[in-house]
């Protein structure tokens, strides 16, 4: 048998790039739904905690309770966002069945993983930047660790977009995909910590809430911004690169095999 | 010999207790049309995903151009075009951007003289700026072929390129698929319209209940199966014992008035025809030869409607 005929020109980068420029365009056609709508909702949360109830509000020794929410409310954008991103648009594509252009052509897993991830986080990233400069009208705040917390929201971006592909590729139709969204990430925001510290809970519920990974990821990026927090940051840094890690095992695993993409 | 454009050794895939293929093995030349038929659920769909990598492999192998799909599926997908039966669309997108995004996930640059010559070939000028999500239900056809060609594949694989699309527009493809091929890219078509299969391939496989159950280059497989008729009329009303060395061999069909249609197979010829009749005294007025087509031995094979030997399907 003669040899195999010589291969067609091939770039191993373009379909990565490819993937994720097709991402970000897709956010940024229907940027009044992905980027504009969870600003305002943002906006709404601080005009009421920060221009009105949380001047009668004190949680926080040294800090407004504004002061005390704009972390919490920053990262909340990132996380909603970032995963809204991957699980919308890998479910999508599931579901009107164009997930077959990414199947038959010569895209790694691993591209694919990273174009959704990092089409995700430049999402989040964005929500939570527009959100900080709006935050910057309500309170002054001191930015103690400006690297740390770059690195809790980029952290905080990539876990939740690895969680939206799973939640994507395990969701069944439309209604399941929410359920993700209203019986598991927004239980864990608002009990992570966004509006109360842990610390003045009852010490069950304090113990119950450390479960809760959203903590970790609140109280490091409120650290990181504030210079205080229920734990110490390395704690918080640590369980969110953990979690962090397992998940992205988890999204990897099932875009390797294929699972529920593959028949 | 040449490295076939498509092996396939032994390829099955169950879905719970239904077996979508079964052992189905064979080989494209490079540079063929080949047809592969079948009834709804033959399992053709399911073998072509497998081919392409949608659908994982039960068992068995397939090899594109020598490259096996399971160890090398990152080249043989580099390979491999294929425009897929469902129309597959990305709403966000126009279809000049669909084009060039579907080009980069194939891992190149953008080539606009070849992303034009697509388009204009199939017609997608006036709408390269238009949504996907507002093409006719044709242009999204041409759409998909495009997309399926943007890489230059040296294996094509069409799944029902024309379904549903008006005829105009199926003899504009089936040019434009023959174009193509004469250009060195090897095509696997599977198609319901057998005038579609009869026209563009050389070789035809019929699948039915997962099973190949022919192969053949078309001719043979018309010949072999379907074999030909003639219908010879008489100038009178042939009696109704009618002569012994009409009916030998039983390829007598049927008779209506001074009519009659005679089944040539096998070792009955037209000049034995002729020359019986011309043995027994009856005097022909006419004869009229039909040769069959795809869709008899089609029906026959599958058993969807066995043509009896009354020249009609049950």
């Amino acid at each position: 048998m003669t040899n195999p005929l010589p291969l067609p020109p091939f770039e191993p980068w373009i379909p990565f790039l490819t993937l994720l420029k097709r991402e970000i365009m897709r956010f940024m056609r229907v940027s009044f739904q992905t980027l504009l709508a969870p600003v305002i909702t943002a906006s709404l949360y601080l005009f009421v905690f920060g221009a009105t109830l949380g001047q009668r509000i004190s949680v926080l020794e040294g800090f407004s309770y504004a002061q005390f929410v704009i972390p919490g409310l920053i990262l909340m954008g990132i996380i909603n966002n970032s995963f809204s991103n991957t699980s919308s648009s890998l479910f999508m594509s599931r579901y009107l069945g164009n997930i077959v252009d990414l199947l038959v052509s010569p895209i790694t897993p691993a591209q694919i993983i990273l174009a959704y991830t990092v089409a995700a986080m430049l999402r989040g990233m964005l929500v939570g930047a527009v959100i900080t400069l709006i935050a910057l009208g309500f309170a002054p705040l001191p930015w103690l660790h400006p690297f740390l917390c770059l690195l809790m929201a980029l952290l905080s971006s990539f876990l939740f977009a690895q969680f939206g592909i799973i939640a994507a590729i395990h969701a069944n139709n439309f209604d399941s995909l929410s359920m993700f969204t209203n019986f598991l990430l927004l239980p864990l925001i608002y009990f992570g910590g966004v509006f109360y510290p842990v610390s003045i809970l009852p010490p069950f519920w304090e113990g119950v809430s450390r479960c809760n990974p959203l903590f970790y990821l609140i109280d490091g990026f409120r650290f990181a911004l504030l210079g205080t927090g229920d734990n110490p940051f390395w704690l918080s840094f640590g369980a969110a690169a953990l979690l962090a890690a397992a998940l992205f095992i988890w999204a990897g695993l099932l875009i390797a095999t294929g699972y529920r993409l593959r028949n | 010999m040449a490295v076939p454009a498509l092996k396939i050794e032994h390829l099955g895939k169950t879905f719970g207790a239904t077996t979508a293929v079964d052992d189905l093995s064979l080989d494209i030349a490079p540079g063929e049309i080949f047809g592969l038929l079948g009834p709804n659920g033959a399992g053709k769909s399911t073998t072509i995903n497998m081919i392409t990598g949608v659908t994982r492999i039960g068992s068995g192998k397939v090899s594109v151009f020598g490259y096996d799909n399971r160890g090398n599926s990152l080249i043989t997908r580099r390979l491999i075009g294929v425009m897929h039966q469902e129309i597959v669309i990305d709403h966000f997108f126009t279809v000049n951007q669909a084009i060039r995004i579907h080009a980069g996930y194939y891992g190149l640059r953008d080539d606009p003289q070849w992303r034009r010559t697509l388009i204009e070939r199939l017609g997608l000028v006036p709408h390269l700026d238009k949504p996907l999500r507002e093409l006719s239900g044709g242009m999204k056809r041409r759409f998909m072929i495009a997309k399926a060609m943007i890489h230059k594949p040296r294996l094509l694989i069409l799944d029902e390129p024309t379904a549903g699309v008006d005829i105009e527009l199926r003899r504009s493809l089936w040019e434009f698929v023959q174009e193509i091929n004469n250009a060195g890219t090897t095509v696997l078509l599977t198609t319901h319209y057998l005038e579609e299969a009869e026209r563009m391939c050389g070789r035809i496989a019929i699948m039915n209940q997962g099973k190949l159950i022919a192969l053949e280059r078309k001719e043979t497989l018309l010949n072999r199966l379907g074999g030909r008729r003639i219908t010879v009329t008489l100038t009178e009303e042939p009696p109704q014992a009618l002569p012994e060395s009409l009916l030998e061999n039983g390829c007598l069909l049927s008779r209506e008035k001074n009519r009659l249609t005679f089944f040539l197979a096998g070792n009955c010829t037209t000049g034995d025809i002729l020359r019986r009749f011309h043995d027994s005294g009856l005097r022909i007025a006419d004869i009229d030869l039909h040769k069959p087509d795809l869709e008899e031995v089609f029906l026959q094979l599958t058993g969807r409607g066995k043509v009896n030997r009354s020249g009609e399907r049950s």
